[in-house]
């Protein structure tokens, strides 16, 4: 695993002034690094002797290669994916060498968001394994002289069994290399039953790394010669620098240059915010520097921007007609014939990724190319904007990419690694951008602060006989055109117009809201407000119906279903409807089983203490969860148990996916005990941990059970599902405990914490 | 000139003062461990031992650690994993693993002044750590395996 190759071809890492022992720790990352090298693309699977696909390759010596092509940042799948190709080509795991491509479209869509890398690669990843094992075999049985047919593989060897001859991978490397590659159609995919690690799992491949501070992040990447940079943006979007001081700065000992950035031509997209960067030989004489540059700005039209403002605003749309996006029958004339009406305002305020790693690239340009190392979730996005920013060709932008120190979306947005481009052109070096936390709470793309209007009537048996249901927010295509003001339905779909309920009348409808920050994709995005307002509007109508909140919910859901989204922009994450249809059964299935493993209705809840349920499908992935919450005289909230129970089709990792579910629950948590990003005149208020709190040891769910409903059908989402059903179930938890209803996140607006 | 161990071998230093520890073993020494995360104490990802001591390295200046002895995670073992890195890895804590090197030094600083620490014990010594992956669980059973109890 540790094992390192072709070091001395590097020149990563190997800086004079470089302890020893840090020297190779990153080689294996990186394929030949230096600048000069012809191929820059090329990986070890490239030059192996058996190379019949771009994620694979086997040398002579049994090693098998398997190139990662999406980005490492913490959900395992650097592994996960690599395990399906080793799974259907019967190799030994412990054989396999795992490389980081750099970005190429040769590798299909390498942007880590989404939740789809095993969705997407599935088949990719077995038909790679296939196409080795089809070959090895092949010609073993030529060597042989048997019918293909009759030989089969066994970890890393094929095996013909009448004349007992066994043959090593390694063995059959070259032999296999002279044959063609076989069709799709030649491929024979092995039946679940001699599955290997699919659906075992199999911890991360830098396991050792991650605990030895070996593993190279980002932060860690040093070639010879860089120099550090730390920039002041416009504190404003859209800000442009009035004057500074070039004198002061250069006085702090190690800083050697100030460089303005332009400012970004609209829309903001990925470019770089611009601003006056400072250039030091280290990241802390560069941070020094940068407090002495008394930067004065011209703010621009977004100073007018008030978060408090801009909520009644949000709200005050909600109550009016908006644009419908998805309509079922009659809600108004329902509502019209009277019965007991129910009305809710939902808010969630925006919020920051706040990733344990902030912002940070290296970039060389030489020689009119560009090399970068970054921790990027979309290094293909980042070869266009560095090669938009220097005027040169996408081809001539190498990005390699680290380890992740945190992504949650925050990362597939390449402005600061563009940054670093930028500078390196002016400078003439390597140029390392370092983003401070402030940098990264202040200047994020936050996920877009939402308001919900909720109405429904009730029947007589409790059930809705009309629901209305208006969302508004600034959508994400603002950073691309600044005059989009309406949800697209790539997100309006995620838990908005896809309302899992069986109802007569029904109504969506979503109003414009204009961005004036920078709007992105965070964990789970707009399932997080969307969930929020249908699953806790839906236990207060529990609750006035007088109704239990689980059977309820069933109720709602209704009978086991396709939904029809006939008349609908559904564009169902990217997958066809018919491979991943829009099951009510099995969400129903999820909200049972997890009603049971909880326990609900029969245990006993004492003084302050309540259970909440939601369910929510996203991603493709069916969830439902149940919180149980302690909350005390001082309003201090306990969660001492959750239990989540999953239905992600397939599920090829379970133990890195269970990690996923834990982990959801505590970002789950951070959202809605302290998630809050503000502004006050276009400036945002919060800065560091001390005013954007996120989730500690002792603020945690003390226990999350983890769930996995054994599934054949295909694989869906793993990484953001668990948040949205959380955050919702949190929330009717707290009502249960205190009578309290959350309407409005997070809950220190309620006195509690 | 300001003279101190780092992981064993003596170092001198003749740069500014008041730099912080962090930078210096990371920019100046290469020591990449130990994280940055927020600059002000606030994370844990930098923290390192002084004098044998969990130490936020990102507050902690270059003056103040003179003619002291800094262990990073670089130095923790000289001889394979210590036993909190195996428990680390027998729990499989870590997801994109930036902060558990500072959990890591954290964590064994705890069990070098506690040997078996109570649930709440662990939850105060850990709670200047911040994972936003929500490893915390797993955190928890590991520092528990490594103290020798049974999970």
């Amino acid at each position: 695993m540790s094992a390192i190759e072709n070091v001395s071809r590097r020149r990563f890492l190997t800086g004079g002034i470089i302890a020893a022992g840090a020297l190779v720790l990153g080689a294996r990352y990186y394929h030949k690094l230096s600048s000069g090298d012809k191929l820059p693309h090329d990986t070890n699977a490239d030059h192996a002797t058996l190379h019949p696909s771009v994620y694979l390759g086997i040398d002579p010596d049994g090693t098998v290669w398997i190139v990662a092509g999406r980005s490492e940042m913490g959900t395992t799948s650097r592994t996960t994916l690599p395990l399906i190709v080793a799974d259907e080509l019967d190799a030994d795991w412990k054989r396999v060498k795992i490389e980081q491509a750099i970005g190429d479209k040769r590798y299909g869509d390498q942007n880590t968001d989404g939740s789809h890398s095993i969705r997407s690669f599935y088949s990719a990843m077995r038909e790679a394994g296939a196409t080795a094992r089809l070959m090895l075999i092949q010609a073993a049985a030529q060597q042989w002289g048997v019918p293909a047919a009759e030989c089969e593989t066994d970890l890393h060897v094929v095996v013909h069994r009448s004349t007992n001859r066994r043959a090593g991978y390694g063995e059959l490397a070259n032999a296999a290399a002279k044959l063609p590659v076989p069709p799709k159609t030649a491929l024979k995919l092995k039946p679940k039953s001699a599955w290997r690690y699919v659906g075992k799992g199999q911890v991360s491949y830098d396991l050792e790394a991650l605990v030895t501070g070996k593993a190279i992040y980002g932060m860690d990447a040093r070639v010879d010669g860089m120099v550090y940079a730390s920039i002041e943006h416009p504190p404003v979007l859209g800000g442009k620098v009035k004057s500074y001081d070039d004198k002061e700065p250069l006085k702090v000992a190690g800083v050697s240059q100030i460089i303005p950035i332009d400012p970004f031509q609209q829309a903001p997209a990925f470019q770089p915010l611009g601003g006056i960067a400072v250039i030091a030989d280290n990241t802390w004489a560069a941070f020094q520097g940068r407090k002495k540059l008394n930067v004065t700005w011209d703010n621009g039209p977004n100073e007018g921007y008030n978060s408090d403002v801009y909520k009644n605003e949000l709200r005050a749309t909600s109550h009016n007609p908006c644009k419908v996006v998805r309509n079922i029958g009659d809600a108004d004339a329902a509502f019209a014939k009277g019965g007991k009406v129910y009305e809710a305002d939902y808010y969630v305020p925006l919020l920051a990724h706040a990733s344990m790693e902030p912002m940070v690239a290296l970039a060389e340009f030489k020689d009119g190319k560009a090399t970068i190392w970054a921790p990027t979730q979309n290094p293909q996005g980042a070869q266009d904007t560095v090669a938009k920013e220097l005027g040169i060709a996408k081809e001539d932008v190498i990005c390699h990419v680290t380890l992740l120190g945190g992504g949650f979306g925050r990362k597939s947005k390449p402005d600061y690694v563009a940054e670093a481009a930028v500078l390196s052109k002016k400078v003439g070096r390597p140029v390392k951008v370092v983003w401070t936390r402030e940098d990264d709470i202040k200047f994020d793309y936050y996920n877009a602060v939402a308001s919900m209007y909720m109405k429904a009537a009730l029947g007589a048996n409790g059930k809705p006989t009309a629901w209305l249901q208006r969302s508004v927010f600034p959508p994400i295509p603002s950073i691309f055109d600044v005059n989009a003001v309406y949800g697209d339905p790539a997100h309006l779909q995620q838990g908005w117009t896809d309302i899992p309920y069986d109802l007569p009348n029904l109504r969506i409808e979503n109003g414009p809201a204009k961005a004036h920050v920078r709007i992105g994709w965070l964990r789970s995005v707009a399932n997080i407000y969307h969930a929020f307002g249908i699953q806790c509007f839906t236990d207060e109508l529990a609750h006035a119906a007088g109704r239990d909140p689980v059977d309820y919910l069933l109720d709602l859901i209704g009978e086991p279903r396709s939904i029809d989204f006939k008349g609908v922009e559904y564009p169902n994450y990217g997958a066809s409807m018919d491979e991943y249809p829009w099951e009510t059964g099995r969400l129903r299935r999820v909200t049972q089983m997890v009603a049971e493993k909880s326990g609900w209705g029969k245990r006993k809840h004492g003084k302050g203490a309540g259970i909440g349920i939601a369910a929510h499908k996203s991603f493709l992935t069916y969830v439902a969860t149940v919180v149980e919450v302690e909350v005390n005289d001082q309003g201090v909230v306990r969660i001492p148990r959750v239990d989540t129970v999953l239905d992600a089709g397939l599920v090829v990792n379970p133990e890195a996916t269970r990690a996923q579910f834990e982990g959801a629950a505590v970002f789950g948590t951070s959202v809605v005990r302290t998630g809050e990003i503000t502004a006050t005149k276009g400036v945002i208020d919060q800065s560091n941990f001390q005013d954007y709190p996120v989730a500690r040891i002792n603020e945690v769910p003390a226990q999350t059970n983890v769930y996995i409903v054994d599934s054949d059908a295909p694989p869906a989402g793993v990484g953001e599902p668990g948040v949205p059903p959380f955050v919702a179930a949190f929330c009717n938890a707290i009502f249960a405990a205190t009578g309290k209803r959350v309407r409005d996140l997070p809950i220190t607006k309620l006195g509690l914490s | 000139m300001i003279q101190l161990k780092v992981n064993d071998a003596e170092q001198s230093f003749t740069g500014e003062p008041e730099m912080p520890l962090l930078w210096y073993l990371r920019d100046v020494l290469g020591l990449t461990g130990s994280k940055f995360g927020c600059g002000v104490g606030l994370c844990g990802a930098c923290t390192v031992h002084v004098n044998g001591q969990a130490t936020r390295s990102c507050v902690t200046t270059m003056s103040s650690v003179a003619g002291k002895e800094v262990t990073t995670i670089e130095g923790l073992e000289s001889n394979g994993l210590h036993p909190v890195q195996k428990a680390w890895m027998q729990i499989n804590v870590p997801q994109c693993g930036y902060c558990q090197v500072g959990q890591v030094m954290q964590a064994v600083a705890l069990l070098n002044s506690k040997k078996k620490p109570a649930d709440h014990e662990i939850d105060e010594a850990m709670s200047g750590n911040i994972c936003r992956c929500g490893t915390y669980q797993r955190i928890r059973a590991a520092i528990k395996a490594a103290a020798g109890e049974t999970i």
